[in-house]
């Protein structure tokens, strides 16, 4: 428990004094916002349409963090010396997906607010509460199969690329989730119905892959 | 053997359906093929569980060659699941059913088994990897069907009720046959495939074997002979 929480702190800490990731991940999300303006010339964007391009810019989004956090681990030895350390490996996983939730978070927090400014007419604020259920329980299921994944990638030749191709095909179900949430929440009126039925199935999502990471991290991390 | 009675039966004995006519008999083809594959890929999941538990390379091996036939069937699947939706739906692809976008998914995923494990050098380490993305991926397969489904249900619910239940009887027959047929290929394929990597494996240290001995003892030595031949 104590080596989780000083490795996430750590990489929380590095985040705060070079300001690499979440600035640039926030910077994307944003300047993909005003390119799917231009891209389905659109001004406002309600239901589906709005929960499609909301949760396609916050996983590409994603996707960036997730390669940093892990590429710069290895550029700078950093597995080698948790490897020496004398922890559970699956610590490192966990820290590692800790991490990954705060950089969600935070990415969210900038990126929602735009999302509105931008897209929504009204109503926005009352979708609030249940839309963060909702993205809680999406980035949960992206930073624990985010930080497996790249725990994979990044011990391979291709490193970053390989991310993407892997991470994407797997979280077609958080997307799926997350998205059909998200639309009766920003339809014009809101609804709220069906929304708890796509909970559920994002907190399934959660736990199978939480479970399986947990299984099979060890093997990813022996040598 | 099973095969050929499988197309037999497919041709012969089973019945043109009533509003798709010939077209529909590609259908023992496509579904055999799917539900094969599928199968093959959580196989290769289980088989990805063995080489870590027991640290043996041919579990590896078996779980890579599950899974490379499995792509191999998948893009089988999806070009006849294409000519049956352009013959019965009129396009070649559609969104609206959910086991061919699961399928989509999942085949997109496997083919990302590749590059993978193509982009590891050291060969315990790529074992071990790729036995945890065949894990990962054959616990995602099921997740992704009941994702998938839940997701189209919503507009269209009637594809739930769409498996075999009301197939006549001489349709079913046929459709068993011609499943257990394609199972079978499955699996002939993967042991050749087996073999004959076993074999180009057997053959490559044989070489670096005949190599070894030829050096130290200059040219025309004699025990070259003696290398035990493995037959295979």
């Amino acid at each position: 428990m104590r080596a989780i929480a000083a490795i996430a702190r750590k990489d929380l800490l590095v985040e705060l004094r070079t300001k690499e990731s979440v600035p640039a991940m926030a910077l994307f999300a944003v300047t993909t916002f005003v390119i799917f303006h231009f891209g389905l010339d659109r001004d406002r964007l309600e239901g589906e349409l709005a929960a499609g391009v909301l949760w396609v810019t916050l996983l590409f989004a994603a996707i960036l963090g997730i390669n940093r956090l892990f590429v710069a681990e290895r550029e700078q030895g950093g597995f080698d010396g948790i490897l020496m350390a004398p922890i559970e490996r699956t610590s490192l996983l966990l820290a590692k997906a800790g991490a990954l939730l705060v950089y969600l978070v935070a990415l969210e927090l900038i990126a929602l607010p735009v999302f509105a400014l931008f897209f929504i007419e009204e109503g926005f604020w009352e979708a609030v509460p249940r839309l963060a259920a909702v993205i809680l329980l999406a980035d949960l299921g992206l930073a624990v199969v985010g930080a497996m994944l790249a725990s994979i990638a990044v011990h391979t030749r291709a490193r970053d690329l390989l991310l993407p191709i892997l991470l994407l095909p797997l979280t077609v179900p958080v997307v799926i989730g997350a998205a059909a949430a998200t639309k009766p929440l920003l339809s014009v009126p809101l609804e709220t119905s069906g929304v708890g039925k796509w909970l559920a199935v994002l907190a399934l999502y959660d736990l199978v892959f939480g479970l399986l990471a947990y299984a099979v991290f060890d093997f990813l991390m022996e040598d | 053997m099973l095969l050929t009675t499988a197309i037999a039966l497919v041709f012969f004995y089973a019945p043109n359906d009533a509003d798709q006519g010939f077209v529909q008999k590609i259908f023992y083809v496509h579904v055999p093929l799917a539900i094969v594959a599928l199968i093959g890929f959580v196989a290769a999941g289980v088989m990805g569980v063995m080489h870590l538990r027991t640290r043996d390379d041919r579990w590896d091996q078996r779980s890579y060659v599950a899974i490379h036939m499995g792509v191999i069937f998948g893009v089988g699947v999806l070009a006849t699941g294409a000519i049956w939706a352009r013959a019965s739906w009129g396009k070649w692809w559609v969104w609206d059913e959910p086991t061919l976008v699961s399928f989509l998914i999942v085949f997109l995923l496997y083919v990302t088994y590749y590059p993978l494990r193509y982009s590891i050098e050291d060969p315990q380490r790529r074992a071990r990897y790729a036995s945890v993305f065949a894990i990962t991926a054959g616990a995602f397969v099921p997740i992704n069907f009941i994702a998938v489904r839940l997701a189209e249900s919503l507009v269209h619910p009637r594809v739930l009720n769409q498996t075999a239940g009301d197939m006549p009887g001489e349709m079913r027959l046929t459709f068993l046959v011609a499943l257990a047929g394609m199972a079978l290929l499955y699996i002939a394929l993967v042991k050749l495939e087996l073999t004959s990597k076993h074999a180009r494996y057997e053959l490559r240290r044989l070489r670096r074997l005949l190599e070894e001995e030829d050096r130290p003892s200059g040219a025309a030595a004699q025990p070259i002979a003696t290398v035990p031949a493995k037959p295979n």
